[in-house]
């Protein structure tokens, strides 16, 4: 059910409101993977395998241009504190705080004082709050105040179009993140389980299962054998699973229909439905197996590309860039004068 | 070992114990006459108060404002920073009595205003009488060409008004200065009320105080009356400059509070001279714009041309009477400095009617029984350029030398025309927690007035504090503070 107000969302709060939910998301999960990496993830010396958030998040370059080192204790504070890193904690909150500024007529006070709070207390850390010691704290900190962010969302947030949009950014962000998260660490470990003879380095599989926050849930299907297979399926194909690309594409889909249900969205949503029916049917019709065989990183990078096509048809649809009449022939005539 | 100096209980002692009744009037313990029932009320539960109990409550509420973002925020050339208006938990109180009197006055000053707006922007009959010189009006930074001979709907150019009021040492209410164009605080009218109501639910328990809620539907329901003939249900926006801007806070307040859209300038745009602003559903027209933007910042085509701030052809729609903005272009004159000291006989002009609400007594020195009395009483006066650029080129006689009261008196007498004159004010002052002892400082009032088919002046209003001992300079950006205002209904 959703309401649809006297006056149409404007455009520009849809936007802010999906980017609210996207940075929102993508900073529990970079707080759930900085803490989880530092406690299980190991190379092959038995040392913390921070490097692997740089695959993850694609950074490699961006850090080597900041850092001009492959030094590995300057990856924490790379996405901690680093304001030029877009993807660092500060960063998030700095873009989080801009967009629910932007939308703060939209949501309640309790969720704006919330937002208000954490982000500036973020905004605000010194190099000394993410001593290794400190870290795990620190993320569970961070991990625990978006989660508090999204329970307000769920119990104070008027349910209309803005509501969809704010929807619609945490299933995207969650099934990109879900994506980047197998296509990485399944490459990374994969030379390992292929050795003929060798056994799964089950503390390293079950760390790719705590990132996503599916550990506990994995275990309760109680599967006869950890394999990769096993674990890739969970994460992309198990539709009780909050995380799992099949449970957001999902929620993207009914996301959209309900947005559909006004009558003068229903065309503009069509192609964008279409192409959510197309990733979901590819994901049915295969099972992990198969999607392993036929090239497990060739199809995340296929996802991956098709949610950025989305989110790019999203933007053009619902805060198209409209040059009025004066303005284009103000600007035609500047064009000949020049 | 405790010692036993520890366990005893600290000094107790009433809240306004040690409070100096100063030679001010103060709006509660020294009104100069026998105090109403509801005043004495309220000092005796101020009264039943330990100081330790005010600073926690103070304290508790100055977190409270800060976590909550109601804020304005300063820059500096580093960083943003946040800072919140400082709360003072003693009321300021007004009687019902006194309310008829501001309210009644307050209407009356913006008739006139508006009555004035309209005459100088068609037949100028105020200039052509000799009541008003025409230059001073015509020739002012602020008077507006687009607006000449343009009718707007229901004669309404000032929408949205604060009158800045003070009292003096008789307790009698003065117009200080008149805020025309954007003035802001209304939201703090209603925050504080909201912070003193969780705060101090004991001090105001069973008082006849006036609520301060209706603002909101108000001045949405004003907008809708102003908007466009022919329009049934029309769309109104708040045009705020944005994220950035230090009173964003407020924007945001009123925009929830009216139920209607924030928009900024990149989210309007005009076409054949109709005003829409873009929705997930497409353009959709709008038509009556609560503009929180200056004057020259509203249209890149007809003002500032650098303005990223603004739309557009707004101002060709505006003159179309596709749209209205509230408040109207060019009321800046209206609030000017020099034009403030005709407004008794601006009032007189238009209304046949003695002001209700006087002016602080103003010495014209282009006429020359201004400029005598001023000349003579040069060390008692405060002396003010009247030209655009207000504050500066000031003397105040009493804190001046001889030798500055001399070359001031030639400067006058060379050019009378761009001084006033007026007298300096013993401002009423109110109990205030400082630190560690509650003392007097200097209060005053700024009402908020909406007018749409008719003046409504909301029953409350800005009470600004001058924090620093002695001071008379209530603004925020100088260290003042706000209190809550109670207008009580009986």
């Amino acid at each position: 059910m959703i309401i649809f107000s006297p006056t149409p969302l404007l455009s520009r709060y849809a936007e802010c409101m999906m980017w609210l939910a996207r940075y929102m998301e993508r900073m529990e999960n970079l707080a759930r993977l900085l803490e989880v990496t530092e406690t299980f993830v190991r190379n092959a010396e038995g040392q913390t395998a921070w490097d692997s958030i740089l695959a993850i998040n694609s950074d490699e370059s961006l850090f080597q241009q900041i850092h001009n080192t492959t030094q590995h204790t300057e990856i924490v504070p790379f996405y901690v504190t680093e304001t030029r890193n877009p993807s660092s904690l500060v960063s998030l909150a700095q873009q989080v705080r801009e967009n629910a500024r932007a939308v703060r007529p939209l949501v309640s006070i309790e969720l704006w004082t919330q937002l208000n709070v954490f982000s500036r207390n973020l905004l605000n850390l010194k190099n000394g709050d993410m001593a290794e010691h400190n870290l795990a704290e620190l993320c569970t900190r961070v991990r625990q105040d978006c989660q508090t962010h999204f329970g307000i969302a769920e119990g104070t947030l008027y349910r209309d179009q803005a509501w969809l949009f704010y929807r619609l950014g945490k299933a995207l962000e969650r099934s990109d993140q879900i994506t980047r998260l197998i296509d990485i660490r399944y490459h990374m470990l994969l030379p390992q389980s292929e050795a003929p003879g060798s056994d799964i380095d089950l503390t390293q599989w079950t760390s790719v299962l705590r990132s996503a926050a599916a550990y506990h849930a994995f275990r309760r299907l109680r599967p006869v054998t950890l394999t990769p297979a096993n674990i890739v399926g969970f994460l992309l194909k198990n539709d009780g699973f909050p995380r799992s690309l099949s449970t957001n594409l999902r929620q993207i889909d009914e996301t959209l229909t309900l947005l559909a249900t006004h009558d003068n969205l229903r065309q503009f949503c069509s192609p964008l439905l279409e192409c959510v029916a197309e990733l979901r049917a590819s994901l049915q019709d295969q099972t992990a197996e198969e999607i392993i065989i036929r090239g497990l990183h060739d199809y995340m990078s296929w996802i991956q590309t098709q949610l950025m096509d989305l989110q790019n048809a999203i933007a053009s649809t619902f805060w198209p860039v409209i040059i009025p009449q004066e303005a284009a022939l103000t600007k035609m005539a500047e064009q000949e004068q020049n | 070992m405790t010692n036993a100096l520890h366990l005893a209980p600290p000094l107790t002692r009433g809240l306004l114990d040690n409070y100096a009744t100063p030679d001010f009037f103060c709006e509660l313990m020294n009104r100069k006459s026998p105090a109403p029932p509801i005043i004495d009320c309220v000092k005796k539960r101020l009264s039943a108060l330990q100081i330790q109990e005010l600073q926690n409550r103070t304290a508790s509420a100055e977190a409270q404002l800060y976590r909550m973002g109601i804020t304005f925020t300063v820059y500096t050339d580093r960083e943003a920073i946040d800072r919140i208006l400082p709360f003072d938990a003693i009321p300021r109180i007004i009687t019902a009595e006194e309310w008829q009197h501001i309210e009644r006055g307050v209407q009356q000053r913006i008739q006139a205003i508006n009555l004035f707006l309209h005459d100088i922007y068609h037949e100028q009959h105020i200039l052509k009488d000799g009541v008003v010189p025409a230059e001073l009006v015509l020739q002012n930074a602020n008077y507006c060409q687009a607006m000449v001979g343009l009718d707007v709907p229901g004669g309404v150019y000032v929408h949205i008004n604060g009158t800045d009021l003070i009292r003096d040492q008789q307790g009698r209410f003065l117009v200080l200065e008149d805020n025309a164009r954007t003035p802001s605080g209304v939201s703090y009218v209603i925050e504080n009320r909201h912070m003193m109501l969780r705060l101090m639910p004991d001090l105001a328990s069973g008082l006849p105080i006036r609520s301060v809620e209706e603002y909101g539907p108000r001045l949405h329901n004003a907008l809708c009356e102003v908007a466009p003939e022919g329009v049934d249900d029309p769309q109104v926006v708040l045009l705020s400059p944005g994220i950035y801007n230090s009173a964003y806070f407020e924007h945001v307040f009123l925009s929830r509070e009216m139920g209607a859209p924030l928009v900024e300038g990149r989210d309007l745009f005009v076409e054949n001279h109709k005003v829409f602003m873009r929705t997930v559903m497409g353009p959709r027209p709008v038509h009556s714009i609560y503009r929180r933007l200056n004057d020259e910042f509203l249209d890149p085509l007809a003002f500032n041309p650098d303005s990223l701030l603004g739309v557009p052809g707004l101002v060709e729609a505006y003159r179309r009477g596709n749209v209205t903005l509230a408040n109207a272009l060019g009321t800046g004159v209206a609030d000017d400095k020099a034009v403030y000291a005709y407004m008794p006989r601006i009032i007189r002009y238009y209304l046949d009617e003695d002001p209700i609400l006087e002016s602080v007594e103003t010495h014209i020195c282009a006429e020359p029984e201004g400029l005598a009395y001023t000349l003579a009483n040069l060390d008692k006066l405060v002396v003010k350029p009247v030209g655009e650029s207000g504050g500066y080129g000031l003397l105040i006689g009493p804190q001046a030398t001889q030798a500055e009261l001399d070359d001031f008196s030639q400067k006058l007498r060379h050019n009378p025309g761009n001084y006033i004159s007026q007298p300096t004010i013993g401002l009423s002052v109110t109990p205030t927690l400082c630190g560690d002892t509650v003392e007097a400082r200097h209060v005053d009032l700024r009402p908020f007035a909406v007018t749409g088919r008719s003046v409504w002046v909301l029953p409350g209003g800005l009470s600004r504090v001058a924090l620093r001992k002695g001071s008379l300079v209530v603004n925020s950006s100088q260290g003042g503070g706000s209190k809550d205002t109670w207008v009580m209904a009986s």
